[in-house]
């Protein structure tokens, strides 16, 4: 088979596609690990939760509140869906996780899991597990854009913009404003701060509410592009643990890098080899746990 | 009460329990029973004694499953051998994966082996001898031995014959059982608890901390996969439900809705999940809703789970 250049671009850019995605999933995941000492396994259900508030808002929200001409737009969405399930987020905290921090680190997955299959089966009831069209997608952004070297859906490339426009803003914030030292610091030794008259416990509750807003965030983002599913957190949720292996979720910027990084290989991957592209992730993870055992950008405890 | 902390009264009555139950219960029922108790009680073996999550089990689970399915159905092969055959590809399988996971902890531990158990998914549904979507089905149960017929799985008009299968199943989990047993109170159970209590101690008096938590991972990984062996000679089918993260999380939940680090927690928590599965099986997919609220309850309530609450209670470990 010839392999051109157009055909491995093109991959490739559709793999970045997805990296943005593994790459915003995994920064949520690292920044409430950061802080929470807990891995949000109701990432990739909150995700799913960020395309179905997306989804329904267009086609539903409206018959409800008795305005049937009522459609929450896309623009509109990407804002509302985040606040929402950063809501969501900022009560399972408040009311759940909270309780748990001082038991170990592992009844924090549990419980998450356990949300995860909560939000999931309720989904699965109510909505078609081959997904449902979201068809909001804005006119502005129909059609392709020339790349030079391939054209490209303009869809696509605003995801890609976008994306990476909240993930440098988010690694901004945290490392280089007077509120992310906090949040370090946080990190590093909470009695410390609260000592300093930080409130930790309300750091913590915003924490977990931004990072699970970033996985709605990125659930609206997917909606146009992917079907709405009840499953799509779940196939998500495990690729982007891979990619938390293999960056480790010490670092902000690794978990960013990490999961554009993956993107773009499963991409290639799909090219040169396609049916090994839904492994390839797990793949390097293998080989990552036998060379660097602690993680690209990790630092073993 | 004797030296390993429980009464030697009950265990004569779980094994008289276990002799009579398929005349008074559904015997595939007590069956599925059985193979999830093991199957819990191996996953036991590592979080309990060992301290280490893993959320890959379905892996070895429904790994065994379809290599016992396939040595039977298409290599003609008798039942025991089948079983032993998928025991071995589990230990064989647990091997590798144990080797990748043991060089992360804690937190890690737990995603590396669900990542990993998601490549033996993603084999399962590919491999042009799994059946992809439809899995192995059909799968004979055959003779033990070439001589016992383990076709029928009830009795058929009162006379016990019919039971073989159940009472191979049911020799077969007292063995993984005994071993489980014998594993925990030996003087290398004592070393896998010292290093779930305090892992740098443990390093620090010299055992070689990794050997151990391989071992015990290896012993574990078999065990669940002789339960998962058994599981499709009794349902005759292996699919790719028994190799899903939903296995590996179901397992968990008995393990720790019954006791984590007990010898009876894993049976009575599988005997509750497969209870309610069979009674709520007209809810449909909201059984997903319920499995995932008890896991909220549990790690909110009572994390000690059931039987660990009632040892509380009665300030003896059981």
């Amino acid at each position: 088979m010839e392999i051109s250049f157009q055909m491995v671009m093109s991959q490739v850019m559709l793999g970045l596609n997805n990296g943005v995605f593994y790459a915003i999933l995994s920064l949520g995941l690292a920044v409430i690990f950061g802080l929470l000492n807990i891995v949000n396994f109701a990432h990739g259900a909150l995700y799913m939760l960020g395309a179905y508030v997306a989804l329904l808002g267009f086609t539903s929200l409206g018959p409800l509140i008795g305005m049937p001409d009522f459609h929450l737009n896309y623009w509109a969405a990407l804002i509302v869906s985040p606040v929402v399930v950063g809501a969501f987020g900022i009560v399972v905290e408040r009311t759940m996780l909270r309780r748990l921090y001082k038991f170990d680190h592992l009844y924090g997955l549990l419980l998450t899991f356990g949300l995860a299959l909560i939000i999931q089966g309720v989904f699965t009831n109510f909505f078609n597990v081959s997904g449902d069209p979201y068809d909001a997608k804005p006119e502005i952004l129909n059609g392709v854009v020339n790349l030079g070297f391939m054209m490209f859906p303009k869809y696509r490339l605003w995801v890609i913009v976008v994306s990476l426009l909240v993930c440098f803003g988010t690694w901004y914030v945290i490392e280089r404003t007077k509120l992310g030292s906090y949040l370090r610091a946080g990190t590093e030794n909470p009695e410390l701060v609260k000592a300093f008259g930080v409130n930790v416990p309300l750091m913590i509750t915003l924490t977990y509410g931004y990072g699970v807003a970033l996985a709605a965030f990125a659930g609206v983002l997917a909606a146009p592009i992917y079907s709405v599913s009840p499953v799509m957190g779940s196939e998500m949720i495990i690729t982007v643990f891979a990619v938390v292996v293999i960056g480790g979720m010490g670092s902000i910027m690794g978990s960013i890098v990490t999961g554009l990084l993956l993107g773009m290989v499963e991409g290639f991957t799909k090219v040169v080899y396609a049916p090994a592209s839904s492994t390839v992730i797990f793949l390097i993870m293998v080989i990552v746990l036998l060379v660097k055992p602690a993680g690209l950008f990790g630092k073993e405890s | 009460m004797n030296k390993y902390g429980m009464n030697r009264y009950v265990w004569v009555l779980l094994i008289v329990l276990g002799l009579v139950a398929p005349f008074v219960v559904y015997p595939i029922f007590m069956m599925k029973l059985l193979c999830f108790a093991l199957f819990a009680s191996a996953f036991n073996l590592l979080l309990g004694y060992t301290g280490l999550l893993s959320f890959g089990h379905a892996a070895f689970f429904g790994g065994a499953s379809y290599v016992t399915g396939y040595l039977v159905k298409n290599s003609g092969l008798t039942p025991e051998l089948g079983v032993l055959g998928g025991t071995l590809f589990a230990a064989l399988l647990g091997y590798i994966v144990g080797s990748l996971a043991i060089r992360r902890q804690g937190i890690y531990f737990a995603m590396v082996t669900l990542a990993l158990a998601q490549i033996v998914y993603f084999v399962a549904l590919k491999a042009p001898f799994t059946g992809g979507e439809d899995g192995l089905q059909g799968i004979p149960r055959g003779d033990l031995f070439g001589l016992i017929n383990l076709r029928h799985a009830y009795h058929v008009g009162g006379s016990p014959l019919g039971l073989n299968l159940y009472y191979f199943v049911f020799a077969m989990f007292c063995l993984g059982f005994w071993i489980i047993h014998r594993t925990i109170h030996s003087p290398f159970g004592q070393v896998l608890k010292a290093i779930r209590e305090n892992e740098p101690r443990a390093v620090s008096l010299g055992y070689k901390v990794e050997r151990f938590k391989l071992i015990a991972f290896v012993i574990s990984a078999a065990l669940a996969g002789m339960a998962g062996a058994m599981k499709s000679l009794v349902f005759q089918l292996a699919s790719l439900t028994d190799v899903s993260w939903h296995t590996s999380g179901e397992v968990v939940l008995m393990t720790l809705l019954g006791g984590v680090g007990t010898v009876l927690g894993p049976l009575v928590g599988a005997f509750t999940v497969v209870t309610l599965q069979s009674e709520l099986s007209s809810v449909g997919s909201w059984i997903t809703v319920i499995i995932g609220s008890i896991f909220v309850i549990c790690v909110l309530l009572f994390r000690r789970g059931f039987i660990g609450e009632l040892g509380r209670l009665l300030k003896r470990s059981l």
